[in-house]
């Protein structure tokens, strides 16, 4: 167990890896997804500027999540087959809601006229169905991927909380992007968003140590509770914040249009936090740790490589795209 | 009763449940096969249009900054439509395909995984993302961007699209020809990347899949065009794409039949059971015929109504007409089912002989009299989609002709199924079914509608046709 062992650090680092495309994944496609769920209760213009605003990003956006399964698969992949064997169904539920919103967003302008409305609904349902089944299966997973009866509502619930959460980052998203009506619609959204989320992360918050005693041990020994503490501490600090700044958006146009955005992922980051230090080491919850599930060094090395080299890359131009499009969304022309 | 009788009672009890595991095993082997099929299907038609139709994207962008002429931008801005739709159509195809390696064939990441996994890495992190971030500047970012970053982009989406191929290809290729791997404790480890990577048949399998994704895009491109010519659609950009998709569909599809050629003998030299299905050769002979039509009977193990010229098929492979083709009888029990590869491979070929045809007497007729008649126009339109068709029966025969082996020589298709309970696997295959044949009428009936839509819009709005309002304020 040490750091010039590679094969102690190697597989270390491919998790760190894959739980940083993760979160980023979770962010990124969140916010495109939670724009997906609002644009249920939204008028046809309305739904021409959110499609707008999320357009040059979300295919990039969803390619986090290939990068995640992809780091599964090449570096734990015993872990990728114990896993999408046991969410079988799950996943191929999410990737038809994927396959349909990401179809949808180009079909909705480009059919007949007649049929937008359609595509437009299916893109509701896709994005819908993609955010329940990603919060299905992380609650399934978090109670180790059993399949009880239980097991499956903890899963049904932890599935609203992800929607909830997708919802509120999107909203926090539109607040940032769009302005006049629509933006204060997207501040009632968040406002109705950011409770139900609160629900569900405290569900989630309360049976993640219950349901196993490593866990349960994990957080409230002594004396690591007391820095543990401070991750619900600030995550409520946050919420907060959250509120409060939603309340100033919808008195004044001068309050800062970024802070909603900017304190969600600030919560996505302390939950993801949370939910990495519950599982770590194990990649299958109590059954498979990191090491154990590993590729052969060889083949991480290489993988670790190009990563090291390529990663910086990707991460210079996404900013830079965000960067091109910045400011206000507008009508999409090609 | 006596002892004996016992005894083979029971063996018979528990030979019947062996063969019902087997039949259990066997269906979920078939319907994991069938979906992973229908899926990899579904995904490389949109791969196969989008890989060679953004150089033609970026052929019209160039083409107009030189020339200052719109048509090559308003040929630019109908074909980015397209490509848009069709790119949207394989990132969504490609992201299943990402999960399904795992839930179909665990056994195959268990087995070859370190020889996969990198190739599979390097596909991810050198080319989707750079594709897809530059394709929302390239799509969107006109207006925001100058016209050489605008350029600059295209050339990125165009060489991320290609790199992608060429990884993947890399690994398919792989999996026909594995070299530069050691088995080192029992497990499969890269022994030579640069073996593994430039195995003995990836640069011929990759030519062949970059110039079959040419041809599907310029046969895309020209049925399109003829299709609006024939609708009386003027707008100039048409003949420009028009002439353009001809003339590189004329020049790109004797170079793939000669591709495809050099890619049968590295067959014949490494998959020679491949070849003696894709001829339909049972027996080993020498001068082998060239079988234009026949009925491969797998049960028989021979061919009815065979029509065929004689010697053809040994002086292609072994360019002696005497030469000896291997017959499927020397690999009894390891060679794979004849019918679907044997089908498969006339198919291809000839979809590619019309295509020789068709972008020939297309060419001439251009150069001769600077257009071409209906009647060629209408052959055109008929052949827009020919590349999926060809593509879909090469990709068959080269997959099936690989079974039963998943990794040639090192793991059997069989050994890498997953455990999860057939049912499962039908009730998704049955959903994604339903939602491809979906797909597939709405995206090739909104093809269509793009073309007619594009001519009312020109009728409608000509004198504005070229200012485009800004798409983004900047903060």
């Amino acid at each position: 167990m040490n750091l010039h062992d590679p094969s102690y650090w190697l597989p270390l680092a491919f998790l760190a890896a894959m739980g940083l495309s993760i979160l980023i994944y979770a962010i990124l496609d969140g916010y495109d997804l939670g724009v997906g769920i609002l644009m249920l209760n939204a008028t046809e213009a309305e739904r021409d500027r959110m499609i707008a605003s999320i357009g040059p990003f979300w295919d990039a956006n969803e390619t986090w999540l290939v990068l995640s399964v992809g780091l599964l698969l090449v570096a734990f992949p015993e872990a990728h087959g114990i896993v999408l064997s046991g969410l079988y169904l799950p996943v191929t539920l999410m990737l038809v809601g994927l396959i349909l919103r990401g179809v949808a967003f180009d079909f909705r302008a480009k059919a007949r006229a007649g049929l937008k409305q359609t595509w437009d609904r299916l893109f509701v349902a896709g994005s819908m169905i993609a955010a329940f089944s990603q919060g299905y299966m992380l609650g399934r997973y978090i109670v180790g991927l059993d399949n009880s009866a239980s097991a499956q509502f903890f899963g049904v619930i932890s599935g609203l909380c992800v929607m909830s959460a997708y919802a509120l980052i999107g909203a926090a998203w539109l607040i940032l992007k769009t302005e006049d009506r629509l933006q204060q619609k997207s501040i009632r959204w968040a406002q109705f968003a950011l409770p139900a989320m609160c629900t569900g992360l405290l569900c989630v918050s309360v049976v993640n140590p219950l349901v196993s005693d490593r866990i349960f041990t994990k957080w409230f020994s002594f004396p690591e509770v007391f820095l543990l503490f401070t991750l619900p501490l600030l995550t409520v600090l946050l919420l907060i914040q959250i509120h409060r700044s939603l309340l100033r958006l919808s008195q004044t146009k001068q309050a800062r249009a970024y802070i909603p955005f900017l304190c969600t992922t600030g919560v996505y980051i302390l939950a993801f936090i949370g939910l990495a230090y519950s599982f770590f080491p194990y990649v299958v919850p109590d059954e498979l740790t990191v090491w154990a599930a590993a590729s052969h060094v060889s083949s991480l090395w290489i993988i670790f490589i190009g990563t090291i080299i390529v990663l910086p890359m990707i991460l210079g131009y996404t900013a830079l795209s965000y960067y091109i499009f910045r400011g206000k969304a507008r009508e999409l022309v090609y | 009763m006596s002892i004996i009788s016992v005894i083979s009672v029971i063996t018979e009890i528990t030979e019947n449940s062996n063969i019902q595991t087997r039949l259990i095993n066997m269906d979920a082997l078939i319907l994991a096969r069938i979906q992973f099929a229908a899926n990899i299907s579904f995904h490389i038609l949109f791969p196969t249009i989008t890989i060679a139709l953004c150089w033609f994207l970026l052929f019209f962008r160039i083409r107009h900054l030189q020339t200052g002429n719109p048509a090559w931008l308003n040929a630019y801005q109908f074909w980015v439509k397209i490509f848009a739709l069709s790119f949207a159509l394989g990132v969504v195809s490609g992201i299943t395909m990402s999960f399904q390696f795992g839930t179909n064939w665990p056994g195959y990441m268990e087995t070859v995984g370190n020889i996969a996994g990198p190739l599979l890495a390097y596909e991810v992190l050198t080319a989707f993302f750079l594709e897809a971030t530059f394709l929302g500047i390239m799509l969107f970012g006109t207006h925001r961007v100058s016209a050489r970053i605008h350029v600059l982009a295209t050339v990125l989406v165009a060489v991320g699209t290609t790199l992608s191929a060429f990884w993947i290809l890399a690994l398919n290729s792989w999996m026909h020809t594995p070299t530069g791997h050691i088995i080192e404790n029992g497990q499969i480890i890269a022994g030579n990347w640069l073996e593994v990577v430039f195995n003995p048949s990836m640069p011929y399998r990759l030519a062949h899949m970059l110039l079959a994704s040419g041809l599907t895009a310029s046969f895309l491109i020209a049925g399109i065009s003829a299709y609006r010519l024939i609708r009386n659609d003027k707008c100039p950009s048409v003949g420009a794409a028009l002439r353009t998709a001809v003339i590189s569909a004329a020049c790109l599809i004797p170079v793939q039949i000669f591709v495809g050629d050099l890619h049968g003998l590295n067959t014949l030299e490494h998959q020679p059971a491949k070849i003696a299905a894709m001829e339909g050769v049972w027996e080993t002979e020498r001068g082998a015929p060239l079988l234009l039509f026949a009925v491969p009977d797998e049960e028989s193990r021979e061919n009815h109504f065979e029509i065929g010229i004689p010697k053809l098929a040994s002086f292609i492979l072994t360019h002696d007409i005497n030469g000896e083709i291997a017959g499927l009888n020397d690999f009894a029990g390891e060679h794979p089912r004849v019918a679907p590869v044997f089908y498969g491979f006339r198919i291809m070929v000839g979809i590619g002989l019309m295509m020789l045809l068709t972008s020939w007497a297309g060419a001439f007729q251009l150069k001769r009299h600077g257009h071409m008649t209906v009647g060629l126009q209408r052959v055109f339109v008929a052949m827009t989609f020919s590349g999926w068709a060809a593509t879909l029966a090469g990709w068959y025969v080269t997959e099936i002709g690989r079974q039963p082996w998943l990794v040639q020589g090192l793991l059997k298709t069989a050994d890498a199924v997953s455990p999860v309970p057939p049912s499962d696997i039908a009730i998704t295959l049955t959903v994604y079914l339903l939602l491809y044949t979906a797909l597939i009428i709405a995206y090739v009936s909104t093809v269509f509608h793009l073309a007619k839509k594009a001519q009312s819009n020109m009728l409608a709005d000509l004198p504005e046709s070229h200012t485009g309002a800004p798409t983004h304020e900047p903060a």
